[in-house]
């Protein structure tokens, strides 16, 4: 599942921080920058409109493209309004280990979807969606939100919290209607 | 003495009119802004006849939708939407694309 790898890639980073805390002085230096936490965002987002898009080619159930199609809506709306921020801010986001292995496994895992058709591909999508947002929140909450410096950035990841914990109540909704 | 009191009476109209347009509670618009995907106020008391107004800011499509069912109002990005209260009754209601938005709203008779 994309979820819990995204979550154990997410996990690795926030561990990663936490080593580095224990014995070094070089613990606030561990934590992500605000262009990495911009990035990472961004990539959160993208990933899952790459998603909704293949949702949106293979699946026929209404309330799967109804979902994918606010998806698309949602994280293209709040991605643009975090490129205009970084463009306000004069701050060029900065990929780094924990964007590279969210695309790395977003990528496999909709490899994996790519492969399934019909009512097992729906299954799988909602599935992942659940996850995949539960992860992001987690992330969001415990490592990205309070790392951020700039207040607006804080601002916008916390809307952003908020959007993905809406579409992860939406996403379980669609889950348990497809049981 | 015609003229005059016609004119009388169009002044009594006028103040008539007057008086009851601003009678408190006579069909008000109650406005409830969203921001940062939250209703606020989240809960709001009405009457029978009033209008509710919900102003976006958000940049994300969002909507009210009743649980009863009675009515479901998409509010666009940056935008507003509207509803004309027709019943007495508490209603819940929430957005659909952001089940975690909630708000109610108590109606009262006219």
């Amino acid at each position: 599942m994309l979820g819990v790898r995204v979550g154990a890639a997410l996990a690795a980073m926030v561990l990663g921080a936490g080593l580095v805390g224990a014995g070094s002085a070089m613990a606030q230096s561990a934590k992500p920058t605000d262009p990495q936490i911009a990035h990472i965002a961004y990539t959160a987002g993208d990933i899952d409109i790459k998603a909704a898009k293949l949702a949106l080619e293979k699946s026929k159930n209404p309330q799967v493209r109804a979902f994918a199609e606010d998806m698309v809506r949602d994280h293209t709306a709040v991605n643009d309004q975090a490129l205009a921020l970084v463009k306000k801010l004069n701050v060029t986001p900065q990929d780094n280990d924990t964007s590279k292995s969210l695309v790395k496994q977003a990528d496999a895992e909709r490899t994996k979807l790519s492969a399934l058709n019909g009512a097992a591909f729906d299954k799988a999508y909602a599935q992942n969606e659940v996850a995949y947002h539960k992860t992001v929140n987690g992330a969001l909450q415990n490592t990205l939100i309070p790392s951020a410096s700039n207040p607006e950035l804080k601002s916008l990841l916390e809307t952003g919290l908020k959007m993905f914990q809406g579409h992860q109540q939406h996403a379980e909704m669609v889950a348990a209607a497809l049981k | 003495m015609r003229p005059r009191g016609l004119q009388v009476a169009t002044a009594c109209a006028a103040a008539a009119a007057a008086v009851v347009a601003s009678q408190p509670g006579w069909a008000e618009t109650i406005k409830i802004e969203i921001a940062k995907l939250a209703f606020s106020p989240a809960q709001v008391s009405a009457h029978v006849g009033d209008t509710i107004e919900w102003t976006n800011e958000d940049v994300l499509v969002h909507t009210a939708t009743g649980r009863n069912h009675e009515w479901d109002v998409t509010i666009p990005a940056k935008g507003a939407g509207r509803t004309v209260l027709t019943k007495p009754g508490k209603i819940d209601y929430f957005c659909r694309f952001h089940p975690n938005m909630k708000g109610e709203i108590t109606i009262e008779g006219k």
